[in-house]
């Protein structure tokens, strides 16, 4: 497609035409029109039906007093981002994003890195334990969260056993507030650092080694080709590892409500858990619909900056 | 992959057809009944009114609890919604009749209304009018374990004052016995200490007055007080370990267990301890007693009022009659009396007590008809966010997270926000 228009380009080009009808018979030369407009309408319709339209609505519910039933009357404009901005626990849940995205960026991908680098290598048993790191990932979030809520019961769980062997007290990780959120930090961690090893393993996997072979040639030790060849080709996975790692982070919901449901005193919260929880659960769709353009515009001004700053070359 | 199509397509049909062949109406009931015995009486009472009525077809369908009140709202937008849902009373109710999403059945239930109790029906009336009927009723209270109990020599019906609960925990405690079993993560089992400290503090007198927005609302002195008493409990450490990271139906177990002295719980969990205890037998009957929740010296409370749940039916917008017949052949004295004799509810039909046949049940039942003033469950009457409000502090309180003074303040700004 790419080439066709180019080799248009030059003919297009000689005939003193406006710009854009031009384009508009480069369009039709090649058949791109019809592909135009048979399909994007579809695909519009859609986005428009399911994305642009709710995001509209939500931001149009936002401003009513409203608890889903009938139509929304009572309008009260921005009172409903007030309330939030006065919820304590709307501002433990925007502290709790920031711990996971920092615990994601300092432990969770350097762990991933690691033990890409290590298993990137070709030796006996590799292929299995690359298998077995990335399993956790493909567990359903509610199976993960259910399950360690089983380990981390005070009286059942493996936690409490393990402590046990030491005749320590038998700690209740979740029902702590000083402890809940950790605890579901290290299940978010090893839940989710499979999957960027196995994005760093599939860069190194595709590097030139004849890179590799030049540094060594050139007497490099291993620290500095690790430093000055391997990371910088790295470099555009891990901009993208990071991505990810932050846009999860602020959608993380399934993992917490098996868990904790948010608690104890909504220490736990993510802040689309305290949307459910505060919004949905206690049918305040005014206020939940807040929550949710609040939620909406820091993703989007995170992703068009980030965008703009970091993946610009991808 | 054709022929799946091919095979959805027929079943689609035959299912079609049946449906047109087999009924004229259907009365859809949505239920959050989780015990699959009281189910299945109920299936059996679906079924023999549908034998009485040909041409009308009762469709069962279950959500869970939560995921219930969640799901409502689009529920009820829907044209397909179901024609009797599950209701607690009070503002979620209340909520829903201002919506117009619910049949007015004042007219049609006339003169059987009488059959029921009347504080029962009020519950689902606003203005006059009725919009459900109710089908059971519930008490809070304090169910002990005799055995751990008489262990640390502590004597259950020697506990009327909130200061005689206070030195039980502290004698229990001193005895190596977890004195109290609570479901905090939940967080509502928690908050029947709060309110029902302000029934017994302030009586009917002053929730109206906090309703009013007199006397500071629930930032008011009522409410601050039943904060500070719950606190000097909370701070005796009463409940099992890592009590807030319980959900009830663990707490419930752990009781069934044998493994706390006491819980305060709706007097259903008698029989539901049962099923969740570990080995699925539980306490015996013969284990358990029960005590009514003790006075407040210098309270405004009588000692009958009491705390509970009114729970009912309602009937959506648009139904067809059959629904409102269905619903008085479900909640007449033969049906209530059936389950009354399982033990599954207490009853809101003038004469199905006498079903009634376990001294437990009957105590309850006694209990109810004597109050005055009956209190619905705060997290369903003042609706879905305030109620909510108040779970959240209490369990903040229990944690240790929260002044009691805050938790008024938090409610009555709650409250003054509206929903």
């Amino acid at each position: 497609m790419r080439r066709r228009a180019d080799s248009l380009a030059p003919l297009t080009a000689v005939q003193p035409q406006p710009a854009w009808p031009a384009a508009l018979r480069g369009l039709l030369a090649d058949n791109r029109l019809a592909v135009l407009v048979l399909f994007l309408p579809p695909a519009l319709l859609l986005f428009t039906l399911f994305v642009v339209l709710p995001i509209g609505e939500a931001a149009w519910y936002s401003g009513f007093n409203w608890n889903g039933f009938g139509r929304p009357t009572n309008w009260i404009g921005f009172d409903n981002y007030r309330f939030v901005l006065q919820t304590r626990a709307f501002w433990l849940a925007l502290r709790n994003n920031g711990l996971i995205i920092v615990v994601s960026l300092l432990i969770q991908l350097p762990l991933a890195l690691a033990l890409a680098l290590m298993l990137a290598e070709r030796f006996r048993g590799a292929v299995a334990l690359r298998m077995l790191f990335f399993l956790p990932y493909i567990l359903a979030e509610i199976a993960t969260g259910l399950i360690f809520s089983f380990v981390y019961d005070g009286d059942y769980g493996l936690v409490a056993s393990i402590w046990r062997l030491f005749g320590a007290e038998t700690p209740h990780l979740l029902a702590s507030t000083d402890t809940a959120m950790l605890a579901v930090l290290i299940v978010i961690v090893w839940k989710y650092f499979g999957f960027h090893m196995m994005l760093f393993i599939a860069a190194l996997q595709g590097m030139d080694r004849s890179l590799i072979e030049a540094a060594r040639v050139d007497g490099a030790t291993r620290a500095q080709l690790l430093r000055h060849v391997v990371i910088p080709w790295l470099y555009p996975t891990i901009r993208l590892s990071v991505f990810f790692a932050i846009v999860g982070s602020l959608q993380l919901f399934d993992l917490v409500m098996p868990l904790t449901r948010g608690g104890p005193a909504d220490s736990s919260n993510t802040l689309v858990s305290f949307l459910y929880n505060n919004g949905i659960s206690r049918m305040r769709v005014g206020y939940g619909s807040a929550v949710g353009v609040i939620l909406f515009v820091i993703c989007v001004s995170f992703a068009f900056t980030y965008q703009r700053w970091f993946l610009r070359d991808e | 992959m054709r022929w799946l199509d091919r095979l959805g397509l027929a079943v689609a049909t035959l299912w079609l057809a049946l449906g047109a062949a087999n009924a004229d109406t259907t009365v859809k009931w949505l239920h959050i009944e989780a015990n699959p015995a009281q189910v299945k009486i109920w299936e059996e009472v679906a079924r023999s009114y549908e034998a009485a009525h040909p041409g009308t077809r009762i469709e069962m369908q279950f959500l869970e609890n939560e995921a219930y009140k969640a799901k409502l709202p689009t529920i009820l937008q829907s044209k397909d919604r179901p024609n009797i849902i599950y209701s607690w009373a009070g503002g979620v109710l209340k909520s829903q009749i201002e919506a117009g999403v619910l049949e007015d059945i004042t007219d049609q239930i006339k003169g059987y209304s009488d059959s029921l109790t009347p504080a029962a029906l009020a519950a689902f009336s606003r203005d006059g009018r009725i919009y459900g009927l109710p089908t059971a009723l519930s008490q809070v209270g304090f169910l002990y374990n005799k055995e751990l109990m008489a262990k640390a020599k502590v004597d259950a019906a020697g506990i009327k004052t909130w200061d005689d609960l206070l030195a039980a925990v502290k004698t229990l405690k001193a005895a190596g016995v977890t004195p109290i079993v609570a479901g905090g993560a939940d967080k509502w089992p928690l908050h029947f200490y709060w309110t029902h400290l302000a029934v017994r503090i302030g009586g009917k007198a002053a929730f109206d007055a906090a309703l009013r927005g007199e006397n500071g609302g629930f930032a008011g002195e009522t409410f601050q007080k039943s904060g500070e008493l719950f606190k000097q409990l909370v701070d005796l450490q009463p409940f099992q370990n890592g009590f807030l990271g319980f959900k009830n139906p663990q707490a419930v177990g752990y009781f069934g267990d044998g493994k706390a002295a006491m819980t305060l719980a709706i007097s259903t969990v008698y029989h539901l301890q049962r099923a969740l205890a570990a080995d699925k037998k539980g306490l015996a009957e013969d284990q358990i007693g029960w005590f009514d929740f003790p006075m407040v010296p210098g309270g405004k409370g009588e000692p009958s009022d009491t705390l509970g749940g009114i729970t009912g039916w309602l009937v959506t917008k648009g139904s067809p009659k059959e629904t409102v017949d269905f619903l008085k052949f479900f909640v007449s004295k033969d049906v209530q009396t059936r389950l009354a004799a399982g033990n599954f509810i207490i009853p809101v039909v003038k004469g199905a007590d006498a079903g009634l046949n376990n001294a437990f049940m009957k105590q309850i039942a006694a209990n109810l008809s004597k109050s005055r003033y009956h209190q619905n469950f705060y997290d369903q009457s003042l609706g879905p966010s305030v109620g909510r409000v108040v779970n959240d502090v209490t369990a903040e309180i229990a944690g240790g997270s929260m002044a009691p003074k805050d938790a008024a303040e938090a409610i009555e700004a709650a409250w003054k926000q509206g929903n």
